[in-house]
Order: structure tokens, then sequence, then C-alpha cells
């Protein structure tokens, strides 16, 4: 069952839901005919569809938006923040071509920054499935929240079988391990399922977790990451501030822990515009240049701590 | 009554001070609207099938309170905690007062959350009416057009804007840094039916809102020419009495001013942010 497939069931299911979208209908192409006046195109219009849906809610409806990820998390910013932030209503924002997704597009369509300004609005909840399948296994426990809710919209293909129990805040682990722990979301859950097994290859026990729920946050995940595992690793097509990254520091001092860690992220900077894997390539994102990089990384921390045997041999060889 | 909710306004201009000139030009429309057009029972704000009220231009705090007081909404004496942390009264409308449909402040956001709330009611073929006080200023934002773009593609008949049309920005005459007019013509050109009228005589209301909607399946707009600061010569129609932070004395000065007795001179600071 697909995104559109999911969401028609569950408006069938709920007369209080209502489809809304400034003029994208990229995932719900077939839902106007069949849902009547409960689908609402308000036109390329982000900011009075979300000020509109304040007004829905207002009357007791749930609205579920669509537009671009880029322009309803940043176009809408204030009206996300005032009109469904403030009096915490249960708009539910659906950000298509978030992160490394919006290819060719350039830096104005970047939604790399739409973590760290949703989480950031009070009340508000953030869902980054990894791939469709995902985002369906998640998307009724999301809707049926009576928070406010940002969801980064991934219409891929399943980069893995999802177990189907899903609960809002648990991390899913893809995979235990004791050497070192690879935390993601989105979109880059399928390039880190590659890399562990990369990983794994050369000898390394590699913990991945899907975190897919970042507020809130799976907490007990991490800190079982960091007091279980040598190295944790976050990846995200996401700036460096605000993201996975940050929520990991804040949960380290928050219990005052710490921890050698890896972030694989975008640092004050926006990506090259170019075809999916090309530009992955050019940042560094591929499952490859992601395992060589964690790979050295264990191999250097490696040489700080005597005592276990190296991997592969690899120490050795470099020292 | 409005002259009433004009002394409470006064009353709420020290300590902190408020929005005076605002208030004032729209404190006889709200008084028109809650006793004269609206059904809105404070008692049952749940019910589905009253009329709403939104405040965008969220300066006029003390008109929509001090209405709220006469019309018996919220206690009289509360209107002494403006802006006291053990109260939640503050310069912008709040949410948590009953009767208040939607907090706001943010110029420009109301008029998209009304049409949300037009659209519900229309999807469930109820009858109510949205009304929606704007200020003439915060029509610069770009938000108040698209919303009217969209109220007019879903033909929202139940939608009723009303502009305080006071002439003002902030310090500045609307006209004399970014002119509105022709502004009914604007709001037709948006696929909108306008009707003017004078925001200080009831009779002209009355005329206008009886009305509504002025056309079938299209949004309607009232612009209400109005005065800024409505009832006290000393500070009508003055940029630099838009936001007022009186003295005691003041407070009482304008009081008798305001009951007809011969004006005194204000000796607090004007405010210009400009």
């Amino acid at each position: 069952m697909n995104y559109e497939q999911k969401l028609r069931e569950l408006v069938a299911a709920d007369e209080r839901l209502v489809v809304m979208t400034a003029e994208n209908r990229a995932a719900i192409r077939n839902l106007p005919q069949e849902l009547g006046d409960r689908f609402i195109d308000t036109g390329i219009t982000e900011q009075t569809m979300v000020g509109a849906a304040a007004g829905l809610a207002l009357r007791g409806r749930i609205p579920v938006l669509h537009a671009l990820a880029a322009f309803l998390t940043m176009r809408a910013f204030e009206f996300v923040r005032t009109d469904a932030g403030i009096p915490r209503l249960p708009v539910k924002l659906v950000g298509g071509v978030p992160g490394f997704l919006s290819d060719g597009n350039g830096p104005t369509h970047q939604a790399i920054e739409d973590v760290s300004l949703m989480r950031g609005i009070p009340g508000m909840q953030v869902f980054c499935p990894a791939d469709e399948a995902d985002l369906v296994l998640g998307l009724p426990a999301f809707l049926k929240s009576p928070a406010p809710v940002y969801i980064r919209h991934i219409g891929r293909p399943a980069v893995t079988e999802h177990r189907p129990d899903f609960e809002i805040g648990k991390a899913e682990v893809l995979s235990q391990g004791e050497d070192l722990t690879i935390a993601t979301y989105g979109f880059m859950v399928g390039e880190c399922l590659q890399a562990a097994s990369l990983l794994r290859d050369k000898g390394w026990s590699v913990r991945l977790l899907n975190m897919r729920s970042l507020k809130p946050v799976d907490q007990a995940a991490l800190l079982s990451a960091v007091r279980e595992t040598r190295l944790v690793v976050t990846v995200e097509d996401h700036f460096l501030s605000g993201g996975l990254y940050t929520v990991l520091a804040e949960t380290c001092l928050r219990h005052q822990v710490s921890a050698p860690v890896l972030p694989f992220a975008l640092s004050e900077r926006w990506f090259k515009p170019g075809r999916l894997e090309d530009l992955m390539y050019y940042e560094g994102f591929t499952a490859a240049q992601i395992a060589g990089k964690i790979h050295a990384r264990m191999n250097s921390l490696h040489g700080q701590r005597s005592g276990r045997k190296p991997a592969n041999g690899v120490l050795a060889a470099k020292s | 009554m409005a002259l009433r909710v004009r002394e409470h306004i006064i009353r709420m201009s020290t300590d902190g001070g408020c929005f005076i000139g605002a208030s004032l030009s729209c404190a006889d429309l709200m008084v028109f609207l809650y006793q004269k057009f609206l059904n809105i029972d404070p008692h049952h704000l749940d019910d589905p099938r009253r009329d709403y009220l939104f405040l965008s231009k969220g300066h006029d705090v003390p008109a929509l309170y001090g209405t709220f007081a006469e019309m018996g909404w919220i206690d009289a004496a509360r209107l002494k905690n403006h802006l006291k942390t053990s109260d939640s009264l503050y310069w912008h409308p709040n949410r948590a007062i009953p009767g208040v449909e939607f907090h706001a402040g943010s110029l420009g956001h109301l008029l998209p959350v009304a049409t949300g709330v037009a659209l519900d009611c229309k999807m469930r073929g109820q009858k109510n009416r949205i009304v929606v006080i704007t200020g003439d200023g915060e029509l610069d934002e770009g938000s108040n057009w698209e919303a009217l773009l969209v109220a007019a593609a879903y033909k929202l008949d139940n939608l009723v804007v009303v502009v305080d049309r006071n002439a003002f920005q902030a310090n500045i005459a609307t006209e004399d840094l970014i002119p509105l007019e022709p502004l009914d013509r604007k709001f037709e050109a948006f696929g909108a039916a306008v009707t003017l009228a004078d925001g200080h005589d009831f009779d002209s209301l009355e005329k206008a809102f009886q009305q509504v909607p002025f056309e079938s399946g299209k949004p309607s707009v009232v612009i209400a020419k109005t005065l800024r600061g409505k009832g006290l010569p000393s500070i009508e129609a003055r940029a630099d009495r838009w936001f007022c932070n009186f003295s005691h004395d003041e407070v009482r000065q304008l009081l008798a001013e305001l009951h007809g007795e011969q004006q005194g001179a204000l000796t607090s600071a004007p405010l210009m942010v400009r």
C-alpha cells in the first residue's frame, strides 16, 4: 500500500481528516476526485494554506497539508509556528522532496533545515520515515496524535522490511552491533544499510538505528548507543546544526555522557545540485564513502585504545 | 455602550499603556458587531452553528476586552489586570480569554485562518457568518491578498472582511507610505463584493451589514471609514498617539475629555517608532 492509498483509507475512516495542498499533488494525484470537498487545493499559497488549516482545525478538522518541504517549512514558517504551533492545533504538514531528494533543483528547493525548524516549535512532532513503507507504517499514529506534526515525505521503495510495530518516539533497530552505531533517518537510511553491510565485511559489528521519530526522539536508543558502542555516527541529509547530530548532543548533555561522534551532515552550506547519485558522491554521502570514513575512524579509535584486536589487521598495516 | 468601552480603553492606556489610537478607531465597529450582528454566545462557543469574529489587527485588544466587559463576557474588574503577570491580558489577543477566537498580533494571519473556518462551514452546509476585522495598514501583508484569492475561488460568501480604515499604519498615514487607494477596486479585482460604511455610525453599519453577503458566491468586504483615536480630540488622527502610556492624571483628564469636558494638555511622551 502506498502513501496515497493509506491516506485515502484513513480519510475514509475519519471524517475529521481533510487533505490540503498548495498545488502540489504529486503524492496525492487521485485524491481530488475521490475526496470531493474534503480535498482542498489553495493554489500556490503556502501561508494561506497553513493559516486556513489552523482555521479548519479550530472547527475540529485534522488537515493533512502537502507542499514542497522547503516552502512548507520556510515560506510558511511563521504561519506554522504562530497559527498551528502556539495553539498546538493538530495540523499535519507533509513536506515533499526533502533533503537530497530535491536533487537538481538548487538551493531554493533544498529543505535541509526543515527538521531543525520544525523541531524548534514547542509541541511539534517530527516524523522522518526511511521510505514509503515506513511512512505508511507511521502515518496512522502521527495523524492520530493530538499534536501538530511535520512529516518528511519519502515516496521511495522500501529499503528494508520494516517490522510492523510502530511507536512515536521509538527508533527502529535495523541491526544490533557492539563496535559502532550508525543513527540516521529519512532517505539516508537506505545508504546506511549498505554502508553497514560494507563495514560488516570489514569485520565491524554495526548497530543501525532508523531514528524515524526525530521528535519525540528515542533518547534511550541514543544513550544505549553512546554507552554500549565505541563510536556513534550520525548520517542525515540536513544541516549539521539542528538535526540529529544536535539532538544527539542535547541528549548526551542532558544525561551527562559523552562519546566519540562522527557526523555526516551539511555543515554551513547547501549541497551541489545535480542528479541524485552524482550529487551524493560529490558530497561524500554514498554508502562506500560513508563506510570508508567510518572504517578509518574506527581504526584510529583503535590506535588510541589498546586491548582489542584490530579489525582485519588494518591498524597493524597503518602503523 | 460604545462610550463605556472607550472608558475601558482609556483606563487601559496607563501602567504600561496600550495601542489606544487603533482601539478607539474600531470600538464602535466591535460594539456593533457583537451587539447587533453576530450570533455568538460565550457560554456556547462550541456550538458549530455560531458566528465568528476574528480580530486580525491585534492592537485593539482594549476595545475587544472593553466590549467583552460591557457584554458581561469578562469581569470588568479584570481589565485592571492588563499587563499583569498574575493574569493573561496583554497587548495582543489571547485565545485563552473566552470569546477570543484566535491569538493575533502578527499581521495578515487571521484572514487565512478565517478562510479555513469559512471553508469548513461551507463544507458542512452551515450558515454561520465569519467576520474578520483587519487594519488598513495590515493590508500591506501579502497573505491577506492570498487568502482573498482563495476565498473568492471557493466562493466563500460566508466570509466578511471589515477593514478598520483609519488611514494609518503605525506612525505614518497609509497614503503617504504604501498607498492603498483605490482600496474598494482592489478588493473587487480580487473577487470580493465591497461596501463602504461609516465605522462610527451604527445606522451606516446596520445598512451595510444587513446586505451581507453583498453578492452570492463572493466574500464581502466592508470598508469602514474610521478615525484613529475617535472620541478624544486631543489624540484624534495623530501619528504620534498610536501607542500611549499615559499617567494616571492624564487618564482622568482623557476620561473627562471623552465626556465632553475641555481637553487638557497631554504631558506624557508621544511614541514614534519610525
